[in-house]
């Protein structure tokens, strides 16, 4: 009985920060602001349905599953691949060298760090 | 010795994907043992030109301690995340990059570092400088940027430094 307590308040932890997630992609107004929301609903949001669902294996069905540690993993891995990737399009679309900080002792960020373009080699390519 | 590098060039990741595949299975069988096992040669092996250098653990132990004091912050700070989200109206918030000096060298521990600071709410990495000494952060809401970046260093760095270095 409590465990049935304690299941479906994950559950519910879960869907209040998911919802919190997608809310703050609403709400916040500047796109980088925006990414930081689903970052946040894949943490803890997810990790509270991971957790209901261990707990459901092990007390209701009586086996332990391992594929939510898995599920962690692999979104722990990816996770932070798609938002640097929707970073560096930011970077490239709307930040310039001057509109961020200095790099420190390099200088240049590394997606500021490409070649000038040369006007006469995209004028034959186009 | 060498024949044996050549063959098995990140042990570690060898490991880690048998046990990977033995959990994706869900079966603990023979079967599916060897054929992680398998598994575990080949991709550290096909993907061996992407990833030329040897890859260290100083203290592997440490990792542990580093994993729940990272989790404990996810925690942590999705609670106040989600309290700026909710309950802070935009003009107030203070959106800020901030740049963080590296006093680590190998890539692998910068990889963790930047995977580190996006998944604890509030800092994004979104770029690391052009020879690898410093990462760009965009935090959501930092009155004080200088804070978040000594406590970054502070609190992940230092441990990795010693987990890598």
């Amino acid at each position: 009985m409590i465990f049935e307590y304690l299941i479906a308040g994950f559950l519910v932890m879960a869907g209040i920060f998911g919802f919190v997630g997608s809310f703050g992609l609403i709400k916040l107004n500047d796109p980088m602001s925006r990414l930081h929301a689903p970052t946040k609903a894949t943490t803890l949001g997810v990790g509270g349905v991971l957790l209901a669902s261990m707990l459901h294996g092990v007390v209701v069905e009586g086996h332990l599953s391992l594929h939510e540690l898995m599920i962690t993993l692999f979104l722990f891995l990816t996770a932070p691949v798609t938002a640097l990737f929707i970073a560096k399009v930011h970077i490239h679309r709307h930040e310039t060298k001057e509109s961020l900080p200095k790099a420190g002792e390099d200088s240049i960020w590394a997606t500021h760090d490409v070649a000038e373009a040369d006007p006469a080699a995209e004028d034959q390519q186009s | 010795m060498r024949l044996l590098r050549r063959l098995l060039p990140h042990p570690i990741l060898t490991l880690l994907l048998t046990l990977t595949w033995v959990l994706l299975t869900s079966t603990w069988t023979l079967n599916s043992l060897v054929f992680g096992f398998l598994l575990g040669l080949l991709i550290p092996f096909l993907t061996q030109p992407y990833w030329p250098q040897q890859m260290r653990l100083k203290k592997p132990l440490k990792i542990i301690e580093y994993i729940l004091i990272v989790l404990y912050d996810i925690v942590v700070a999705n609670l106040v995340v989600a309290r700026i989200v909710v309950f802070k109206s935009n003009a107030k918030r203070q959106p800020a990059w901030v740049a963080v000096p590296l006093d680590l060298l190998t890539p692998e521990a910068i990889t963790v570092l930047a995977g580190t600071i996006t998944m604890t709410p509030g800092t994004v990495s979104a770029d690391v400088s052009a020879e690898g000494h410093a990462l760009l952060v965009h935090c959501l809401d930092a009155p004080d940027p200088g804070a978040v970046r000594d406590e970054i260093k502070q609190r992940y760095e230092r441990r990795l430094k010693e987990i890598f270095e």
